[in-house]
């Protein structure tokens, strides 16, 4: 069965930059980015689970419909984040109560 | 040789033609299957985010009291288990069995340490009164109720994430079983594949949880 | 008994004997049939607490029950029917015994976790089921907090846990349709020469895989507030109430599309083979398919639109939901197109599928009604709801389940059911259901409340002629369940294709060998193809 082998070292590498990034979000947390720092934190998150999903998970070297079902997911999860969110902060924008 | 096509034939189920389209169908099956659980935990990331917005510095102040260390050493722990897993999984590709049980004892070891840090946080959580309920009290601020907000989730969030730990832990434990047997070959080890999946998964989630429940509004303590 | 009329030939109901054979088995044939005995038994205790109702709405007064039971009643009726009859019913008994056919395959892609998806139903069934018997639940089948969480003393978390582990029933089931339809086509058997049955169980599925889990933590949730009094839902501590409406219907509005879609697919087999003409514009209908599974899940908000939802956010979701109307009327349009210059076939599936289209129509159109934010201020939480989804759910989903029963019957069981007792209910079922239901639209406009057992007095008369049609309907229900039993032995002997069917699950004997096919089959046609079956002769018509 021809398969990608990733080296040892591939995988060293994504290890040790991940434990790079998370020294880096502890770090910066205590750093006043203002509204920004839950974006910075956020972007680093991504990244780490870039790195994990690419490299570990094999995603890399995967189908396009594996590809597809990972980007469904979490599309998913955001359809459900952004619609309830979409309530919760136009709540009170009407200055009728309850509205 | 004789015995890897052994292993393969004893593998393919009667509902497949080939082993590849086994694997295929597996590989597929697990990476829904961990959709479905993007889904199950996005249910409480999405409270999380909601009450997040509507109170933040409750959040903020309750937050403050995990401790960042230990949490940011836990997440390093983690990073490393699923390094050896991935390793794991190597090793199975090439059909190292002897390297295949190192790497899956070291992954448990890890998986454990994890479960042991987290108790001893929870432990803390209990002393200092934090754990929601009728002995709840934060320090620092009137809105109890809203700080309770944040530690209902945060023991919802990595309750259930603890769970998915020990049932992973409990996958590694039989893949260690079956690697033990024999059961595997650089031509079969799927089980071992579509399991590193699962342990990684459960990784990517403690990877959002700790900056989400542990870093909120760090800069002002 | 029917084993006698296959001289000899092995079959997937005579390759093994005894219990085991049945409750072990990993065949998704046997599998459908377990499903099939577990659903109709959930549908006649679903059927009991609806008689219960609309006896006690014969008078204004009620006084058959009190309030707490009445409760109780309607929300059994909708656990019942929802979770545990119309979310499996035609996925789990027509979708498992024939999705692995029509495309040509042996089985489904993971036959051990289809039986553990029957097992997960028959437990979560038990606990629902112990609820009912030892007390009850009174929240209404949606659970809303603080009632449930808080307030409400009677069985919650026993129903909210068999809801839960038959949640992952209908999980598995789709992540076994979706690698089943990915992976298991047989050579030839491009996506565009699958059946609509199957592109419409593969849009359930990928419902089934992205809803289902919210439901499921959504009810950890409810359970945790409940026991250990964790409230994020509590508003006591700063939670929100709404909060759970919006986790709870991101589930359970795709649910509906879960219980329709399956429906759906029936419909297009029928009106194809009933015609004997492939289904008008086939891409569309593949497409539409999707696309309801898709826009079905950006609509959920419209189930709040009176809770304290912002206003802004009911406008997007009051718009989007418009556009999830869109595809089911492509459906309908092509359903019907198919007719045109067919060669038509009045036989009982035909009968049911024409029912399903006009009263599927009725309930898609009444669906638009409420989904206008300013009209649904007006008749939310009225009986115009209830008439709404009820046209839907019974008046489509569930003669189109019974469309494909029939249907189907004979390749399951090797026997046919009695044409003249099958015409007959399906005539019964459709005056009944129309004589129970229509009445509601016109209670709800007139302001008749969901969920009460005392009304006004004017409301009286529709309530009466209700009920009526009620009897009718349950009528119509017991005749066929009496005459499928009666064809297992008496039956004529079918032939392993008596409708001139195009569809690989024609191609094989009635009933099935074990493995479905003696060779696997190499698809050269497209779907619909009705040159291939010129020679065969139609028995019923």
């Amino acid at each position: 069965m021809s398969e990608h082998v990733d080296s040892v070292k591939t995988y060293a590498l994504v290890w040790i930059i991940l434990l790079i990034l998370t020294a880096g979000t502890t770090a910066v947390a205590h750093v006043d980015l203002g509204p920004f720092s839950v974006v910075v934190a956020l972007a680093i998150a991504v990244c780490k689970m870039l790195l994990v999903a690419l490299f570990f998970m094999h995603v890399r070297h995967s189908t396009r419909l594996t590809r597809l079902v990972l980007v469904g997911g979490l599309l998913w999860f955001f359809i459900l984040l952004a619609l309830t969110m979409a309530d919760i902060v136009t709540r009170g924008w009407l200055g009728v109560p309850g509205k | 040789m004789a015995s890897e096509a052994h292993a393969e034939t004893l593998a393919l189920r009667e509902q497949f033609d080939t082993a590849a389209q086994q694997k295929d169908a597996s590989t597929l099956g697990m990476w829904i299957f961990l959709i479905t659980e993007v889904m199950f935990f996005g249910g409480l990331f999405l409270a999380y985010t909601v009450y997040r917005s509507l109170y933040p510095e409750s959040f903020g102040l309750a937050s403050s009291t995990l401790n960042e260390i230990i949490g940011a050493a836990n997440t390093a722990v983690l990073l490393c288990s699923s390094f050896t897993m991935v390793l794991a999984v190597r090793a199975a590709q090439l059909g190292q069995r002897r390297t295949i049980m190192l790497f899956l004892v070291l992954t448990i070891i890890l998986g454990l340490a994890f479960l042991g840090i987290k108790g001893f946080e929870w432990t803390e959580k209990f002393h200092e009164h934090h754990v929601p309920g009728p002995t709840f009290h934060l320090e620092g601020t009137a809105m109890q109720g809203q700080a309770q907000l944040f530690f209902s989730l945060y023991f919802a969030m990595t309750g259930l994430h603890a769970l998915h730990m020990v049932v992973g832990c409990g996958i590694m434990f039989y893949l260690l079983w079956a690697t033990y047997r024999g059961r595997y070959s650089a031509e079969y080890y799927t089980p071992v594949d579509v399991g590193g999946l699962y342990w990684h998964f459960v990784d990517i989630i403690w990877i959002f949880l700790f900056p989400l429940l542990y870093l909120i509004d760090r800069h002002l303590k | 008994m029917i084993t006698e009329a296959v001289q000899g030939r092995e079959t997937y109901l005579n390759a093994s004997y005894g219990i085991k054979s049945w409750l072990f088995t990993k065949d998704h044939k046997r599998i459908g049939l377990l499903y099939l005995a577990t659903i109709t038994l959930f549908f006649f205790l679903g059927g009991a607490f609806a008689t219960a109702i609309r006896l006690e709405l014969l008078t204004p007064q009620g006084g058959l029950v009190s309030s707490d039971t009445y409760n109780k009643l309607f929300t059994m009726h909708g656990v019942a029917m929802i979770f545990f009859f119309l979310i499996p019913s035609i996925p789990a008994t027509l979708g498992n015994f024939f999705l692995p056919m029509m495309i040509g395959a042996r089985d489904l892609a993971f036959p051990r976790i289809n039986l553990l998806s029957w097992y997960l139903l028959v437990i979560g069934g038990l606990f629902a089921l112990f609820a009912m018997l030892v007390g009850g639940v009174d929240t209404g089948w949606t659970f809303y907090t603080p009632y449930s969480t808080t307030y409400s003393n009677t069985w919650v978390i026993a129903t909210a846990l068999g809801i839960f582990v038959a949640g992952f029933s209908s999980i598995l089931t789709g992540l076994n349709f979706i690698v089943t339809v990915h992976r298991m086509r047989a050579p030839g058997m491009t996506w565009f020469r699958l059946p609509l049955f199957v592109w419409s169980h593969y849009a359930t599925a990928l419902i089934q895989v992205l809803g289902t889990p919210v439901l499921a933590v959504t009810i950890v949730l409810v359970f945790c507030e409940r026991v250990f009094h964790i409230g994020i839902f509590d508003p006591a501590l700063g939670g929100d109430p709404i909060l759970f409406q919006h986790l709870f219907w991101f589930y359970s509005h795709p649910a509906v599309y879960i219980m329709v879609l399956p429906a759906m697919g029936v419909i297009s087999e029928l009106v194809s083979t009933f015609s004997r003409k492939p289904v008008f514009g086939y891409h569309f209908v593949a497409f539409a398919s999707v696309a309801i599974a898709v826009l079905g899940f950006l609509v959920w908000g419209h189930h709040l639109f009176v809770s304290g939802q912002s206003l802004y956010a009911g406008m997007v979701f009051s718009f989007l939901s418009y556009f999830v109307a869109i595809p089911s009327a492509i459906k309908v349009f092509n359903w019907t197109a198919t007719l045109y210059k067919g060669s038509i076939s009045y036989a009982t599936p035909m009968l049911y599928a024409f029912g399903f289209v006009g009263l599927f129509t009725i309930g898609g159109l009444t669906g638009l009604f409420v989904a206008c934010l300013g009209i649904d201020v007006h008749v939310t939480d009225t009986y115009f709801v209830v008439a709404h989804f009820h046209y839907i759910m019974v008046g489509g989903a569930i003669m189109a389940y019974l469309g494909g029963l029939h249907y189907w019957w004979p390749k399951m069981t090797g026997r046919m059911y009695p044409e003249g007792w099958a015409k007959l209910s399906a005539l019964v079922i459709f005056l009944g259901f129309n004589l129970t239901f229509f009445p509601q639209f016109i209670l709800g406009y007139l302001g008749m409340p969901r969920r009460y057992h005392v009304y006004p007095p004017e409301f009286q008369v529709l309530h009466v002629l209700s009920t009526a049609g009620a009897s009718v309907l349950a009528a119509g229900y017991v005749i066929p369940m009496a005459y499928f039993i009666w064809s297992l032995r008496y039956g004529k002997v079918a032939s392993s294709n008596p409708w001139g069917a195009t569809g690989l699950e024609w191609k094989t004997a009635s009933p099935p060998p074990p493995h479905n096919f003696d060779e696997t089959p190499v698809v050269t046609h497209e779907a619909y193809d009705y040159s291939t079956v010129m020679g065969e002769v139609i028995e019923v018509g």
